[in-house]
């Protein structure tokens, strides 16, 4: 079965001489969400911006459903729709104007009721009339996703859509793309949130420095992954962990002040009530406590340490 | 070829022509106007006849050529930089659409424009001075070229310019003097030996000239040369363009 798209040893190296790129291999199945993760930098717009044609490769090449993408370009672009990062619209157009041009640039037949429904699925139908810069951000966000299917492509990029979007928006948003993979539509997603990939991906790819790190089912890193820290603030602060406590992974910070757990939330036991149950037997009160999910930034520390 | 593409570029400049019609028609009538009062009636009435044509018809053909001229490298070069600007260029960097449907696109609506233009200053001039034109064909093959070639030079302007002062510096800076000591208001025979040659070295020349040969059959170089020339330039510009998307300058990284 062909990919979907096919990045092969690809390199971005801009004419200042930064390389943004650094032999990027990748493949994206038919119909599934990919998200890319990566800090600010990594090279993720970079690679989605040459997979696009918007961005030449230094070298690699890449295939999108086995058309090349400069040899063929006509036919690899035409099943391609983009939501670029940057919220860049023609601010004097209306929305029914600039969706309806968008489908024609890409060479389709006008097709009025394709964009009907696709703006009442946006909610956008009611201002279909207004011009673009007297919308809201989110407002304009999904216009350029209205304008990126409205040619009805077979993937869609995602540059990270849900940047200063509320969370209701992103909520919906989130719905929107799981029903474009319903109708076999692939999406390859951008985010810096790892709740965001964890919500919506399938595959979730890691960027960082232009590299691509690794790529993985999402159940299988954040299993690896995702792990969780419980602070304990205690009422008299410890010198050392009590022999008692050795069988869990503990360690004080604060002077002995804060105790901290780490374990991972997916496991049917993940030894939470066990050792709260051991502090009182050890008669260690604690005034306070809470939990919080390792941060990608951490993710990352881990993961390049471990690369 | 897209040429669904083509026309969704082409129709969405036009429309943006048209939102600012009142302007886009308004500023060649009033400088036609304001030229043909200062040269053609105050200053006009005492030249003699240039070549046996009358000085207020002389001119005519040279406002035109000056007015496309200007209006060509701005709407051109603006169109283009505009979405270079504001960033929604990617759309068009990835869609279907090879360079040369890109630039048609372009260019053609550009054009459109500058040629409409060109024929108002004509009709306006027509309510000061009577004026035949001998040679309607070559007037319209002068004229769709200027629009074309120059159209081609604000779009390689407006890829190449990196701010609005650049945007504005060739117009200012190059052009409006080549147009001005391009013949449009006399006859470079007009001029000592030593800058009649040196008139040669400006392209304008030939394009006035050869324009106004198409109306009265009067001309500082012969048309051959004219027209030569124009497509001279013509393919220069294609040159230029062509490796601007082979390289991607400018617009892709
Ligand atoms: N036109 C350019 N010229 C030179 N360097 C560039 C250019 N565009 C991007 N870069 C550099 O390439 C690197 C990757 O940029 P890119 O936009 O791909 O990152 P990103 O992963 O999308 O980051 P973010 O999460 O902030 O959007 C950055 O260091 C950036 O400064
Ligand atoms: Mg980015």
């Amino acid at each position: 079965m062909t990919h979907a798209i096919s990045v092969h040893n690809l390199e971005k190296i801009y004419d200042n001489g930064f390389q943004a790129l650094d032999d990027v291999s990748l493949e994206v199945r038919r119909g599934e969400i990919m998200a890319l993760l990566g800090p600010n930098g990594a090279g993720k717009t970079t690679l989605i911006s040459t997979i696009c044609g918007i961005v030449t490769a230094s070298a690699g090449h890449i295939d999108v459903f086995d058309y090349d993408i400069i040899k063929d370009y006509r036919k690899a672009r035409s099943c391609i729709g983009l939501v670029p990062q940057e919220l860049t619209t023609d601010a004097f157009e209306t929305v029914w104007k600039t969706v309806c041009f968008s489908r024609i640039l890409f060479g389709k037949k006008p097709d009025p009721d394709y964009i009907e429904s696709l703006l009442k699925s946006l909610s956008l139908w009611e201002k279909k009339d207004s011009q673009i810069r007297m919308l809201s951000g989110g407002m304009k966000r999904r216009v350029m996703i209205a304008k990126a299917l409205s040619h009805q492509p077979d993937i869609l990029f995602l540059d990270e859509p849900t940047a200063g979007v509320d969370v209701e928006l992103r909520k919906s948003m989130w719905q929107l793309v799981r029903e474009l993979r319903e109708t076999g539509v692939t999406i390859i997603l951008t985010t810096h949130y790892l709740e965001e990939a964890e919500e919506m991906a399938d595959r979730i790819g890691v960027i960082n420095n232009g590299k691509l790190i690794l790529v993985e089912e999402k159940k299988t890193l954040m299993k690896k992954l995702g792990k969780k820290e419980l602070v304990l603030d205690l009422h008299s602060p410890l010198n050392d962990i009590p022999a008692d406590l050795s069988e869990f992974n503990l360690h004080l910070v604060q002077d002995g002040h804060q105790l901290v757990f780490t374990y991972d939330p997916a496991k049917q036991d993940n030894g939470v009530v066990r050792l709260l149950d051991c502090l009182k037997d050890n008669s260690i009160k604690c005034k306070d406590f809470n939990t919080r999910q390792s941060t990608l930034e951490e993710i990352f520390v881990q993961l390049i340490g471990d690369a | 070829m897209n040429y669904r593409g083509m026309w969704a570029i082409y129709s969405f400049e036009m429309a943006r022509a048209f939102r600012t019609v009142g302007q886009s028609v308004a500023s060649p009538v009033i400088s036609t106007v304001l030229y043909f009062i200062v040269f053609g009636s105050a200053i006009g009435s005492r030249i003699s006849d240039v070549g046996g044509v009358q000085y207020g018809a002389f001119i005519i053909p040279g406002l035109i050529m000056l007015t496309i001229l200007g209006q060509s490298i701005s709407n051109a070069s603006f169109g283009i930089y505009f979405p270079r600007f504001t960033g929604t260029i990617y759309e068009i960097l990835s869609a279907p659409l090879s360079f040369i449907e890109i630039t048609i696109g372009y260019v053609g609506a550009a054009a459109t424009k500058s040629f409409i233009i060109g024929l108002i200053v004509l009709i306006t001039a027509n309510f000061f001075v009577t004026f035949e034109i001998m040679h309607p064909f070559w007037m319209m093959f002068f004229l769709v070229m200027t629009c074309v070639t120059f159209n081609m030079l604000g779009f390689i302007i407006g890829i190449w310019a990196d701010g609005f002062e650049k945007l504005q510096l060739i117009p200012l800076l190059i052009i409006t003097p080549l147009t001005f000591l391009g013949g449009s208001f006399y006859s470079i025979n007009m001029l000592p030996d030593f800058w009649q040659k040196v008139s040669l070295l400006n392209p304008v020349v030939y394009l006035v000239s050869g324009f106004r040969w198409s109306f009265y059959e009067n001309s500082d170089v012969s048309i051959t040369t004219s027209v030569t020339m124009i497509l001279v330039f013509l393919f220069i510009c294609l040159g230029i363009i062509t490796w601007i998307f082979k390289t991607g300058f400018r617009l892709k990284n």
